[in-house]
């Protein structure tokens, strides 16, 4: 009974915040609502007992991906309406629908014919977090070293990407200097 | 009163319908990684729902992979349009059609 409560509460409540991130045309009501859908999506895992997974989702997206997404909102004049592309709303939503039926049909197939073998039962003795570990550091633990690779990856990248103009110090120069030094994106052949 | 599997896949599509709705829908780019996030996200939940009533901890093992992929991809996402954006001041994607044949 509590569970069912919970769950159609924060049904509601994530489909109300990810239909505002979607539809709102204020980019900070959009990232705002998102970091909420993001703290409500959290309460589901909790509630499945995947603790270990609800707390990465807090940790990892309304931490480390909310913050980039803020970072990437100085892009913003945050006052101004986002523009929308003025297409046909009902092919939009046809096709939106239909996506959606198609999801069900390939998630409910596979429980309906009753033929999945659970491959990595969950232990009943110990916690989600241990057993999640077990299971990580023996199974699939070269998918978790790829994944490791793969965030370096992202890393170096996005610091390559952004970091153009990393010898030079913005706060170490005049302002005079930052101005004349704002001509936009110059292509290097090589590093330095 | 009890919650099924069925209700999770439900709910789960209806959330990658909103977003799909919202990649359908956005011309800032910006905008558009807000959307491809909450499609990650209803995936998410498929997948611990899934694994919950299954018995299996595989769910929340690729649940786990793809939070590390949103990671990544908003990284060089970023870091993608941070140089864009220097070299035409917009992050709208009607603009990026220069490698229109």
């Amino acid at each position: 009974m509590f569970e069912a409560i919970a769950f159609y509460l924060f049904a509601a409540l994530t489909i109300v915040m990810f239909t505002i991130t979607v539809m709102t045309s204020q980019a900070l009501y959009a990232i705002t609502a998102m970091a909420a859908g993001m703290i409500f999506i959290s309460a589901f895992f909790f509630i499945l007992g995947a603790d270990f997974l609800g707390a990465i989702q807090i940790i990892v997206y309304t931490g480390a991906v909310m913050a980039l997404y803020a970072f990437g909102m100085m892009f913003f004049d945050t006052t101004r309406d986002v523009i929308e592309k003025r297409t046909n709303p009902q092919i939009v939503f046809a096709l939106g629908v239909l996506a959606a039926v198609m999801v069900v049909a390939i998630f409910v197939a596979p429980v309906v014919s009753n033929n999945i073998q659970a491959l990595y039962p969950m232990q009943e003795n110990v916690g989600n977090s241990q057993a999640v570990g077990m299971v990580l550091f023996t199974k699939y633990l070269v998918p978790f070293e790829v994944a490791a690779v793969m965030l370096l990856v992202a890393m170096i990248g996005g610091i390559i990407l952004a970091g153009k103009k990393m010898d030079k110090s913005l706060t170490l120069m005049a302002e005079e200097e930052i101005s004349t030094m704002d001509d936009g994106f110059e292509p290097q052949a090589g590093g330095h | 009163m009890e919650v099924t599997l069925t209700h999770y896949l439900v709910l789960s599509s209806i959330l990658f319908a909103i977003g799909l709705i919202g990649v359908m829908r956005r011309k800032n780019l910006l905008m558009l990684f807000f959307a491809t996030e909450i499609l990650l996200n209803a995936t998410n939940i498929a997948f611990a729902a899934i694994s919950h009533y299954i018995g299996d901890l595989s769910g929340q093992m690729f649940a786990f992979f793809i939070i590390a992929i949103a990671a990544s991809e908003v990284a060089i996402g970023l870091g993608l349009l941070i140089v864009w954006y220097k070299r035409t001041g917009k992050i709208d994607l009607d603009q990026m059609n220069s490698m229109r044949g």
